[in-house]
């Protein structure tokens, strides 16, 4: 009698799409990358986000900005600690595809762990911040004056090449728990954790829109992100040529973006984190009104 | 009977309003727990109060007769429920509907004065109302000149109230603020006392055709309006909300609110309407469920 | 008392009514004893006695909890300071945050059965605990939470050290919530708690012993001990505390004040109050009636801030003493466990005559007092919303604060004299302030000596809110940036 032949599970590959508007569509332009692993071998086609990709992006980023922005902060550290919740539930598929695409596995666990932790730390700062920069003004008149810290709108960021979910999370966290929205291009070289990083996201009660994440070209794409008139402010991490900043810089003057460069940061130490970040992203506002009867 | 000729109010000298207060009030309305009896009570109270409408552009005498024969059978399987207070309709289609709701007892409303916009000479919509008084309306829905409102012509919309007052004969006025169209509450006060004092019989939140439509903090200023009238000149005035309210649970923390704020003499459809198309399905549904124990399918309820 | 006649043209009374609509209580959980919460165990008391903890509304006993004597609290010390020299000084603050983190969640996930033993172990309505107290104390646990890590961006030019074992004794009118006012901030700066409810309301500290068990805390970070007055004073007396807290009445803050001197320990105090709120005639009305009532009816008037006279301008006063009388008339005194209930049990039969008495010594000053006319339940101990007209600064019942729903209405011209008023009484925890005209806003709140001035609004508390008191309703401020500094040392 014939007996069927024992063959292994045949495992399905994940797709890996964009994060645009709350929804994982594939890039409009139809262009992939065939990512691979150190020893060359394929572990994903990631898509070639292009600049119509950007473009919808930052459409989707701009109509989340009023609704995140007017949320409590009570409101965005409860969601910011939920995202450490799933991402907690998570940990070692996401020390699995680090490993894959080329970190020890102590490395990868250590890194899951310190991306969570971060997290939480910035969940924490969502109603803390405005205290520490906020400020009562003295002035000489009889009216109570005060500065108080608001979001800048849709921000754009550069992630840093490595570590590609730590570093990724280091520059969303305190963009958004200050209210922004933004539109991220990740690692060129390490992309999958943001995608999955993604889908954490999308478990997490964040509204549509107030992130989004884009894989693709760096060298195609970062011109995008600096010149668009429509985003507020622009990221820089690691990842791109001392000439290639110049130009970024040059093409954000166009409408005045905020660029804050943050090159050279070990993410993995603690000063890597903290008000100051979610203060580089927030405009001052001071008020006026009389004291009198 | 019509009101004695009365005068502008002063606006400037009405109350102000604190929205994030109202809010804060409406939160203790909406938290309140109406559960069996009181519930089946509430429920069949609303459907009472309901002025079952239909004001779209494609309106034909046939859709307006189904329209009267829901209102009068809303759910014949389950006797003893009340009926509707009225059928609103547009001006051209009262005389059809007045003919299907025969001697039942549901009153015909009328939107007139260029509804929903209001932008038509004010001879246009005297005469409107007087054509649909001929044909049979009991009741006139208006609206105010919100423009004339907003920029600042108070005297001009109280006079266009009282002139439709008169054009009524004595059918009973309903006056619509337009709310979502006037952007804060203390315009809705003001606009509450406005009409009240040219002689409106009912304050009306919305025509439905704009969003916001009626909401709990815009009915409570407008409640509070009431009660303060009733207080310094005697006279009852009734109020409705009109578009938005979809479904029972919010229906009953209207009633709630009304409850609360004006008391016993006001939980009447003589004083208390409700605007809408939808909202009598839910109700009904809610009631079977009350009574049955199972939580029900629009299947069972008739859609005209 | 008789029902007092109705001070309405409204008719409030009878037509349709809401039938009964009792929060469910299958699912809660309460043991019939407790002991001591020492060492991240439940132990025995020393000296083997227990007392009941009574429901107010039925007046029926829901439980036994232990007495904790000297030798209790001594142990309970001791557990905290082998704790504080041990794991919990030496954990990383973020992981200290963590553990914060996880009471907060576990009190969100357990919030019904919480609120349900609040309304029954102290009389307030259902609403209340479940939409105001239960959440606010989880959103203090997330707050402070936060800090652990934080506490160098605080204070500028200064690093934050603990101060090691809180001796922390809370009253009965905010049971959950004031234990969450006390051990968040503590916990989250490094320190460990010994922390004793008050007599007539243990449960829910009880309660949240267990959760303490189940999120993991190192034994001796927080222990619960239960008892009455002389707890309280072994606790605040003892040696081996570093930072005594306390809220409670001023009587007994001034007792502790007394008892504290020369021996070195920190102390704070939240104390009483007779706040005033000030009705100008050019507020938004109908709100300003609401926050009146929200003011002093709010949790039957167990409030230490509550606004317990109202200085309305004269030129509207009639209407709005009309408009409040009429407003009195729709709220439902009754069953706490009732979702529809406004205005629950008082306490305990001494508190309820405690605000008896001055209802009497009102009278016998000459006041006018009005009643609203809701039927109130056979059994338990109630109080119907009350107010007196017809008195002045001079009235006892102006002076001192009764801590019930009992207000007193007096009527100013100008805003000099609100102010005055406003300002005349040893207290200053809190006030209040209506009207729509901005630059009078900024004026009044200047003006008024209290730690809490709400314009356009009352009772109203949050995490990141500064709370506490000028003069006599105490000193230090609980709540925010500011309520760490209660549980550090900044001179280190």
């Amino acid at each position: 009698m014939n007996r069927p032949a024992r063959t292994p599970r045949v495992p399905v590959a994940k797709t890996y799409k964009l994060y645009i508007g709350g929804a994982f569509p594939r890039t409009e332009s139809g262009r992939y990358i065939a990512h691979r692993d150190p020893a060359g071998a394929v572990i994903a086609n990631v898509c070639r986000a292009s600049r119509k990709d950007f473009r919808n992006a930052v459409v989707a980023a701009r109509n989340a900005f009023g609704g995140w922005a007017g949320t409590s902060a009570y409101l965005r550290g409860q969601v910011l600690y939920r995202i450490a919740e799933m991402l907690e539930g998570r940990r070692e598929q996401f020390a699995a595809e680090l490993a894959k695409e080329g970190s020890s596995k102590r490395r990868a666990a250590a890194e899951v762990d310190a991306s969570i932790d971060r997290i939480i730390h910035y969940a924490g700062w969502s109603d803390k911040y405005q205290q520490v920069f906020s400020a009562v003004n003295p002035v000489a008149s009889p009216h109570f004056n005060f500065s108080v810290l608001e979001p800048t709108g849709v921000v754009a960021i550069l992630a840093p090449e490595q570590p590609a979910l730590l570093g990724f999370v280091s520059n969303v966290m305190p963009a958004i728990v200050g209210g922004n929205t933004v539109v991220v291009l990740a690692s060129e070289s390490r992309p999958l954790p943001a995608i999955s990083f993604a889908e954490v996201l999308h478990a997490s009660d964040v509204p549509p829109g107030v992130v989004n994440v884009l894989t693709g070209r760096r060298a195609e794409l970062r011109r995008e992100l600096a010149s668009h008139m429509d985003v507020n402010a622009l990221v820089v991490c690691d990842g791109d040529d001392a000439d290639a900043r110049r130009e970024l810089q040059q093409e954000a003057a166009e409408n005045v973006k905020r660029v804050i460069e943050r090159c050279g940061t070990d993410w993995r130490a603690e000063r890597a984190a903290g008000p100051y970040h979610i203060r580089d992203t927030q405009e001052i506002k001071t008020t006026w009104h009389p004291v009198g009867i | 009977m019509l009101a004695a000729r009365s005068r502008l109010p002063d606006l400037a000298a009405v109350t102000r309003v604190d929205e994030v207060g109202v809010a804060e009030r409406v939160a203790r309305f909406t938290s309140r727990s109406i559960k069996k009896e009181s519930k089946v009570e509430a429920l069949k109270m609303v459907l009472s109060m309901i002025d079952l409408t239909t004001l779209e552009g494609q309106d034909t005498p046939g859709k307006v007769r189904q329209l009267c024969q829901k209102a009068m059978h809303l759910h014949d399987r389950r006797p003893g429920l009340p009926h509707v207070a009225a059928v609103c309709v547009y001006p051209t289609l009262v005389a059809v509907a007045k003919r299907a709701l025969g001697d039942s007892g549901i009153k015909v409303a009328s939107v007139a004065t260029a509804f929903p916009s209001g932008m038509a000479p004010r001879r246009v919509k005297i005469e409107e109302t007087k054509i649909a008084v001929g044909e049979g309306a009991d009741e006139i829905d208006m609206v105010i000149s919100r423009g004339a409102f907003l920029a600042g012509d108070y005297a001009a919309v109280f006079d266009e109230i009282a002139a439709i007052k008169e054009a009524a004969q004595g059918a009973h006025l309903k006056v619509i603020l337009e709310t979502g169209e006037l952007g804060s509450l203390d315009r809705v006060r003001r606009a509450s006392v406005l009409a009240m004092h040219a002689g409106a019989d009912f304050i009306k939140t919305s025509t439905g055709k704009v969003q916001p439509a009626a909401t709990l903090p815009v009915t409570l200023v407008m409640l509070q309006a009431i009660r303060d009238y009733h207080a310094e000149t005697g006279r009852m005035v009734g109020m409705k909300p009109a578009g938005g309210i979809a479904n029972a649970k919010l229906a009953i923390h209207y009633l709630v609110m009304l409850k609360e704020t004006l008391g016993n003499a006001w939980m009447t459809p003589d004083r208390f309407r409700f605007g809408a198309s939808s909202l009598a399905n839910d109700v009904l549904m809610q009631i079977e469920k009350q009574l049955t124990g199972r939580y029900q399918s629009a299947d069972y309820f008739s859609r005209d | 008392m008789d029902r007092p006649a109705r001070a309405s043209a409204l008719a409030f009374e009878g037509g349709w009514t809401y039938s009964p609509a009792p929060e469910s209580t299958e699912h809660v959980r309460i043991d019939e004893r407790y002991g001591l919460f020492i060492g991240g165990e439940f132990v025995r008391p020393a000296e083997g006695r227990y007392f009941p903890t009574l429901n107010p509304a039925t007046e029926e006993p829901i439980a036994e909890v232990a007495l904790a004597t000297d030798p209790d609290v001594d142990r309970a010390v001791r557990a905290a300071r082998a704790a504080f020299e041990g794991p919990w000084s030496r954990m990383k603050p973020i992981e200290r945050g963590k553990y914060v983190y996880r009471l907060a969640r576990l009190i969100q996930e357990r919030s019904r059965e919480l609120a349900v033993i609040e309304s029954l172990d102290g009389g307030k309505p259902i609403r209340e605990s479940r939409d105001i107290d239960i959440p606010l104390a989880a959103a203090h646990f997330f707050y402070y939470a936060g800090w652990a890590d934080k506490l160098e961006y605080a204070f500028p030019g200064r690093r934050a050290a603990p101060l090691g074992v809180a001796g922390q004794v809370i009253p009965w009118n905010f049971p959950l919530l004031m234990l969450a006012w006390k051990i968040a901030p503590a916990l989250a700066c490094g320190n460990t708690v010994v922390l004793k409810p008050a007599e007539t309301t243990p449960l829910t500290a009880l309660k949240f012993a267990e959760a303490v068990q189940d999120a993991g805390l190192p034994p001796g970070v927080v222990n619960i001990v239960t008892g009455a007055g002389e707890t309280g004073a072994a606790l605040v007396n003892h040696p081996g505390v570093d930072k005594v807290a306390f809220t409670g009445s001023t009587e007994v803050g001034k007792i502790i004040q007394r008892s504290l001197a020369g021996t070195g320990k920190r102390y704070t105090l939240e104390l009483g109050g007779k706040a005033a709120n000030v009705v100008f005639a050019d507020a938004a009305i109908d709100q300003a009636v609401e926050g009146i009532v929200n003011g002093i009816f709010f949790n039957q008037g167990h409030v230490c801030c509550a606004g317990s006279r109202l200085l309305v301008q004269e030129s509207v006063a009639e209407e709005v003493i009309d408009k409040l009388k009429a407003r009195m008339e729709t709220l439902i005194v009754g069953d706490p466990l009732d979702k529809n209930t406004d205005i629950g049990a008082i306490n305990s039969q001494a508190q309820l005559e405690k605000i008896r008495s001055y209802l009497e010594i009102g009278l016998a000053e000459g006041a006018e007092m009005h009643q609203s006319s809701c039927p109130v339940p056979e059994r338990g101990w109630w109080c119907r919303p009350t107010l007196f007209t017809g008195v002045s600064q001079s009235n006892r019942i102006v002076q001192e604060e009764i801590f019930g729903p009992v207000l007193a209405i007096q009527t100013f011209r100008t805003e000099e004299e609100g102010l005055a008023k406003a300002n005349n009484t040893p207290y200053g925890l809190s006030g209040g302030v209506w009207t729509d005209k901005g630059a009078k806003v900024f004026r009044m709140t200047r003006g008024i000596r209290a730690g809490v001035v709400w314009a356009n609004t009352f009772n109203k508390f949050d995490p990141t809110a500064p709370f506490g008191g000028y003069k006599e309703s105490g000193m230090g401020r609980e709540g925010g940036l500011h309520g760490l500094d209660a549980y550090l040392d900044l001179d280190a």
